[in-house]
């Protein structure tokens, strides 16, 4: 820490403390305790012993778990991170905590930072821990699964820790923050395949325009990103996913669904962070 | 050291401070009264760089508080008028200020000492855990080792028994000369023997500025 600049002291602090307190809380134990529990869950269940179109054991039960995770990560990161910037607004803390010369930047970032460690490890930790066990119990392990859903969580957490901070930069209470946050989610949530666009594919809509909402939807390309390793027919996905591979290599989809939630999560931050300099603090 | 042009802040449509020229200087030791929305938290909180004007400029030291926010603040000291629910721990609190600011722990504990209030038995507790008292003794204690030019409190007296309140002035009183003290209050008496400067406000506006 000695040879680090002030700036980057201050910021580093500040994720620091963001990350002291968010381990304390309530809701970060309950976080932690739905991706452990999920985990311990399947393997309880037996989710390593089934086998469901051709593939068993960790790759099986890292599938389930990836596709419980598409649901419920986005509106666990939403609820625990809208109200960091809003609820400390509403509570006068951001009043007393910016009374100290830290400049704007270092203060969100830093609690930028410290909120992405704290809503990613307990998710990848649960992943390793399948992983840990699985070589503990002899079973083979899926490398190239976990690489791909090691990826996938971290841009995906990105993308929502983004979008969480910049709803709680644009609003002034958290309980409209709150209400937002549930929006995004459902909205989003609405976007995936099977619902909403398998509806418009029934309607006769353009297929191009269909693709284009699926593909900017950072929920559809994780979803289809994340199976597309063990269905490559795609057989299970949906009419939307199976256009998107058929236009483009596999390997090519993987990386853009890597790339393109992270660039969304960074883009939103910035944003966000231009909000919250020009908006009064208080 | 502040300077405030033309300053006004308007919240939708509502004025909460209309066109305010004031200039308070080292030595002032200032009491801001007015009644409920009169103005002076937003007077504050605009001198503080918390928000942007509609219409003038404040100038401390010469400087913008919201462009030149970290030099500003460095030489400024501000207590709320509640203690907010900070979660963080009085150890975790007090590295936040003593690196952010470069304050001297040793100093705080002083301080708080000097307030009647032992942080060693309370450093891993919570700060929102604490007693109203307990906090606001805390957060004059920071202020005061802050050692800062201008201090700003707002109604700080108002979870404190009486002991506490002259314990708090007490130590207000040494060494004026240096600093500049802005009191927000509604009890003029309790203030009336450390200000030399009285500045009322209503309807965001400045009614009387007395100096004596």
């Amino acid at each position: 820490m000695k040879n680090l600049s002030p700036a980057l002291k201050n910021l580093l602090l500040i994720a620091y403390l963001d990350l002291k307190e968010s381990i304390r809380a309530n809701w970060f134990i309950i976080y932690s305790l739905v991706f452990g529990g999920l985990i311990a869950l399947f393997f309880i269940a037996g989710i390593t012993e089934s086998q469901v179109m051709g593939f068993s054991g960790l790759s099986r039960l890292l599938l389930m778990y990836i596709q419980v995770t598409i649901i419920i990560l986005p509106i666990f990161i939403l609820i625990t991170t809208v109200r960091s910037i809003s609820g400390d607004r509403d509570s006068h803390i951001l009043e007393y905590m910016l009374s100290f010369p830290i400049s704007l930047g270092q203060y969100y970032w830093g609690k930028v930072l410290g909120r992405f460690i704290t809503v990613f490890l307990p998710v990848f930790m649960a992943m390793a821990f399948a992983i840990i066990y699985g070589v503990f119990k002899g079973a083979d392990v899926p490398w190239e699964i976990f690489f791909l859903y090691t990826g996938l969580l971290f841009s995906m957490s990105s993308a929502f820790l983004g979008i969480a901070f910049f709803i709680s930069s644009l609003v002034k209470s958290s309980e409209m923050a709150l209400g937002i946050s549930f929006f995004v989610w459902i909205f989003l949530l609405a976007f995936i395949d099977i619902a909403l666009i398998s509806l418009m594919l029934q309607n006769r809509i353009n297929e191009t325009l269909i693709i284009s909402i699926a593909l900017l939807n950072p929920m559809e390309i994780f979803r289809v990103s994340a199976i597309s390793l063990f269905d490559p027919e795609l057989t299970v996905m949906g009419p939307v996913a199976f256009y998107i591979l058929d236009t483009m290599k596999q390997s090519t989809f993987v990386a853009i669904s890597i790339l393109y939630p992270l660039i969304i999560g960074i883009l939103f931050a910035f944003f966000g962070f231009r909000i919250f300099i020009k908006k009064d603090l208080v | 050291m502040i300077k405030t042009i033309n300053l006004s802040k308007k919240f939708g449509k509502t004025l909460s401070l209309d066109n305010v020229s004031i200039e308070l200087n080292k030595g002032d030791s200032v009491a801001l009264m007015g009644a409920n929305g009169a103005g002076k938290t937003t007077l504050i909180r605009l001198i503080m760089g918390y928000y942007h004007p509609t219409a003038g400029e404040v100038l401390i030291n010469g400087q913008n508080p919201i462009k030149n926010r970290i030099d500003i603040l460095d030489s400024v000291s501000f207590v709320p008028q509640l203690p907010p629910p900070i979660k963080l721990s009085l150890k975790e609190l007090i590295s936040y200020i003593s690196h952010s600011s470069n304050v001297d722990e040793k100093l705080i504990y002083h301080y708080a000492n000097e307030m009647k209030f032992n942080i060693t038995p309370n450093l891993h507790k919570s700060f929102f855990t604490l007693s109203g008292g307990m906090k606001q003794k805390f957060l004059i204690a920071i202020s005061l080792a802050k050692e800062s030019q201008v201090m700003i409190y707002d109604e700080p007296t108002a979870n404190l028994d009486p002991k506490a309140r002259d314990d708090f002035y007490r130590l207000l009183s040494t060494d004026t000369s240096k600093k500049l003290s802005l009191f927000v209050t509604h009890r003029i008496e309790e203030v009336q023997d450390i200000v030399n400067r009285q500045i009322y406000m209503d309807l965001g506006k400045v009614v009387t500025d007395e100096k004596y």
